[in-house]
């Protein structure tokens, strides 16, 4: 596409691209930090974490901000329009992921007892996967690439179904020793915080789908969480 | 420091061109009021006459109350005269009395008379027209006109109070004459009256109704440029050709009369017929189109937008262009030369057919006489044709004013 | 009612405004022709009725000249050679039969420049009634202009000095005299030729406002340069490029997601 006549405007939007690039990186580096934090249980790691968070905050703040003040002066159209307000989208999406991280590292200072590796490794496994995930939805929207965006829109039900199989495990656990119960919670919120910023990251790539076609994506996404109709059945699990 | 270098010439050069207009327009000033002056120092002796009033008796032996015109006035005044010297006994010195006296001094008299037959057998007092060489003299000029003793005459009537100046009515309400101090320009006057008439009544509408089918209505095809290209060269043809146009087409083919203010009027119609076309056509293009616009996007047709809207927003613009021919017509000379209103004709033209003259061609034609006071009218009568000229611009410029429209 | 022509682009196909109210002009295949040059290649359209269309594009992109194809006007240039279908309510405007006079009355205008005649308010407006004869009497054609002139929200300015020179109004109430002068021949369709351009905000506005409340009555089709004008007061966007007719859309799709890049890129200022 070819530069704006106002040179002026591409460099507005060029800013928020950056600023947003700026954030995704901080929202990656939070998020593996947390899950290390919190499979450390290194509470010094998760205080970093903790106040890491506002710097998204004022990030988010501040792409909004750019964003209002570049509506009101260049009165965007069609795909700078779109592209703008998926800036700012994208920047609470971050802004939340930003929040969801926060919240797992609290949790190191939650859990007093030792967790048995087996139970770490399932959260580390999915915290990983989640980061994938947002390192590629973020790369597509640097390459406003929507093939690539799809593909992780399509490759959350992967994280879903992680996060079915440790929600079965957690419970299992703590149906075998009520004195994992507390710690298994934890655990429970960390991962579905973790399944939640998985889920942030579809949405940045439904927000990548629409700035490049300038339509909503029409099918519904493949889901693989069936917790919420699961029914609990403590006897009937296998 | 040198940016201030080139400023300083700048302004420098500024100054001097500003000196240059003003030195030309001195010297163009300078060179108009010379003129002017002078012609109107020649023409002063003209505006203001000496009369003599003296008291005649009507004396019904010479004047038959039965056929009043053919008594001799002129005889009467002549006595009255007589009557004022006693000591004037000798024939000879009798008709060098009576050589003061104009050809006409007794017009005034047979006036009154003709006028007011009871008249006759009384005493009247009456205005005598002197002759132009003792005008002169009572001016203040030399001439050869007169003797020393016809002087004296004339020093002793100023001294009884007989002799009085007066506003030289003669020469706005008299026809040519051949005696300077009787010729008027009446006849000129109401022949170049006359003969506009004609040219303002054939040039203005097909003026403006060539222009208006031209600008507005004419298909551009090579024939409308054509004869575009020969209106714009017509205006430029030298005058005496339309004369002598005027004379083969109207005079020898037609049969129009020669000398009137008909056939003048027809060959100076033809001579402005070109620039009223042009000045139309330049004033109709004035016209903004988004008005025209405007009135076909209600709904008007062609003709009717061009009527109700074009038409008369160029209208100031027109007459404009139409006064400044006009004016322009009023000045021509040559080519009425080749139709005869060159004649001498002592007659005011009651109509557009009867023989007549006009003001440029009475110029020309007495500027040729030798008399001294004829040289004095000349110079009158060009103030006059200026004074005329200058009404027409004054009307142009008001109507300008007046209708001018902004947009 | 979709006259597909492989030049243009549907933005989607075909618009939902075209779908939803009756056409009241449709041209097919028109050809524009200003001596040797071609103005305007091979356009199809349809204009709703009770609607407002815009045209967009850049200059000379053959947008106003099209517009003038809808009243004729372009008969009055010299030179100028319209071919094609262009039909108002299903007759063709090019019949034999149909009066360019009587088309013009049905298809008011609204030029760039305000240019209102040189007369009073009132003869400005009475102007059009008068020469079609719509007034029965002298108060009857006072009411059409008092009616037209609040039609075009200028009568409370006005009311006072209606036989003042109309030359003498603000460049907004100027063009809304314009507005009203249309008016009041009862058109069916108001084609405004950028009526705003010389215009300040606030009048630009009044005459967006009145657009908006005119076309519950009006077919109302509008040039713009403005692309945000064409936004705010529109139902259909019509993008134009080199006489070509680009692209044709609701105007709520046309400014976020066109489909041509050509207009994407005109519509966010990349180029025009």
């Amino acid at each position: 596409m070819p530069d704006h006549i106002m040179k002026a405007y591409d460099d507005d939007l060029a800013a928020l691209q950056s600023m947003l690039s700026t954030m995704g990186g901080l929202a990656e580096e939070q998020l593996a930090r947390s899950v290390e934090a919190l499979t450390r249980r290194d509470t010094k790691l998760a205080d970093i974490v903790i106040h890491a968070d506002d710097r998204i905050d004022q990030m988010e703040r501040a792409v909004e901000e750019k964003a209002i003040l570049t509506i009101a002066k260049r009165q965007p159209m069609a795909k700078d329009l779109r592209n703008i307000m998926v800036a700012i989208r994208i920047a609470t999406d971050l802004e939340r992921i930003g929040d969801l991280a926060k919240n797992v590292a609290k949790r190191s200072h939650a859990i007093s007892d030792p967790i048995p590796r087996r139970l770490t490794s399932g959260l580390q496994r999915m915290g990983q996967l989640a980061q994938a995930q947002l390192k590629r939805v973020l790369d597509s929207f640097a390459a406003a690439d929507s093939e690539q965006a799809m593909e992780v829109w399509r490759h959350d039900e992967d994280i879903d179904a992680l996060y079915n199989s440790i929600f079965r495990e957690l419970l299992t656990y703590m149906m075998e020793d009520p004195r994992m119960i507390g710690a298994c919670t934890h655990l429970l919120f960390a991962t579905k915080n973790i399944e939640r910023i998985g889920d942030h990251a579809t949405n940045i790539a439904e927000n990548i789908y629409y700035l490049v076609h300038g339509q909503p994506i029409r099918d519904e996404r493949p889901k693989k969480d069936d917790t919420a109709t699961t029914p609990f059945s403590p006897l009937n699990n296998d | 420091m040198s940016n201030n270098a080139l400023v300083k010439k700048r302004y420098a050069a500024e100054r001097r061109f500003k000196a240059y207009g003003l030195a030309a327009i001195g010297v163009t000033t300078a060179f108009l009021l010379f003129l002017i002056l002078d012609i109107a120092i020649k023409a002063m002796p003209t505006f203001f006459v000496h009369e003599a009033t003296l008291t005649v008796n009507v004396d019904p032996a010479l004047i038959d109350a039965a056929n009043p015109v053919a008594g001799d006035y002129l005889g009467l005044t002549k006595k009255a005269l007589a009557a004022q010297f006693p000591d004037v006994t000798s024939r000879g010195d009798r008709k060098a009395l009576n050589g003061i006296l104009s050809a006409g001094a007794a017009d005034g008299l047979q006036q009154r008379v003709l006028a007011d037959p009871s008249l006759i057998g009384k005493d009247v007092t009456v205005p005598v027209a002197l002759n132009s060489g003792a005008d002169l003299y009572l001016k203040g000029y030399a001439t050869a006109q007169l003797s020393d003793r016809q002087k004296a005459w004339l020093d002793a009537l100023l001294e009884k109070g007989v002799i009085s100046k007066g506003f030289a009515w003669n020469f706005l309400l008299n026809g040519d004459s051949r005696e300077p101090e009787l010729a008027g320009i009446k006849g000129a006057l109401i022949g170049s009256v006359l003969t506009i008439i004609v040219t303002l009544a054939l040039a203005l509408p097909l003026g403006v109704a060539a222009a208006l089918y031209l600008e507005e209505f004419a298909p551009k095809n090579w024939l409308t440029d054509v004869i575009e290209i020969n209106i714009n060269n017509l205006a430029a043809v030298p005058s005496i050709i339309f004369g002598l146009l005027g004379l083969a087409v109207f005079l020898n083919i037609f049969g129009v009369p020669r000398s009137t203010p008909l056939v003048g009027g027809l060959v100076l119609a033809l001579l402005v017929l070109p620039t009223i076309i042009i000045a139309s056509r330049a004033a109709l293009k004035s016209v903004p189109p988004s008005i025209k616009e405007a009135a076909l996007g209600v709904g008007a047709s062609h003709q009717q937008a061009v009527f109700h809207h074009v038409l008369p927003l160029a209208i100031p613009g027109i007459l404009t262009g139409t006064i400044l021919g006009v004016a322009r017509a009023l000045g021509e000379t040559a080519p009425l030369l080749m139709i005869g209103m060159i004649a001498f004709i002592v007659d005011v033209p009651k109509g557009f057919t009867d023989a007549a003259t006009v003001l440029p061609v009475q110029v020309f034609l007495w500027s040729d006489l030798p008399e001294q006071a004829f040289q004095s009218r000349t110079a009158a009568t060009i103030i006059l044709l200026l004074l005329v000229l200058f009404a027409f611009n004054a009307l142009a410029i008001y109507l300008r004013k007046r209708f001018e429209r902004r947009w | 009612m979709n006259d597909m022509t492989p030049r243009t682009i549907f933005t989607p196909a075909p618009p939902r405004i075209i779908a939803e109210r009756p056409a009241k002009v449709v041209a097919e295949g028109v050809n524009v022709h200003y001596g040797e040059k071609r103005a305007i290649h091979d356009l199809s359209i349809s204009i709703p009725d009770k609607a407002v269309s815009a045209f967009i594009g850049p200059s000379g992109c053959g947008k106003s000249t099209f517009l003038r194809c809808i009243n004729r006007m372009n008969d009055t240039i010299a030179g100028c050679r319209v071919t094609g279908r262009i039909t108002v309510d299903g007759h063709d405007i090019h019949d034999r039969n149909l009066d360019v006079v009587q088309l013009r009355a049905r298809v008011g205008m609204v030029f760039q420049k305000p240019n209102p005649f040189p007369k009073s308010i009132f003869e400005n407006v009475a102007y059009g009634p008068r020469i079609h004869g719509l007034a029965k009497d002298k108060t009857d054609l006072e009411r059409i202009v008092v009616e037209s002139l609040k039609k075009a929200g200028l009568f409370e300015e006005v009311k006072d000095r209606m036989l003042q020179p109309g030359t003498g109004l603000s460049g907004g109430q100027q063009q809304r005299l314009c507005i009203a002068r249309a008016i009041a021949v009862n058109p069916e369709i108001i084609l405004m030729d950028e009526p705003c351009s010389a215009l300040d905000p606030i009048a630009t506005a009044r005459i967006e406002e009145l657009i908006h409340e005119l076309k519950q009555n009006y077919c109302i089709v509008i040039v713009t340069h403005s692309m945000q004008q064409a936004a705010r007061v529109s139902d259909l966007t019509a993008f134009f490029h080199l006489g070509n007719l680009i692209e044709v859309g609701d105007t709520d799709v046309m400014f976020t997601s066109p489909q041509d890049k050509k207009t994407q890129d005109y519509i966010t200022g990349r180029f025009g």
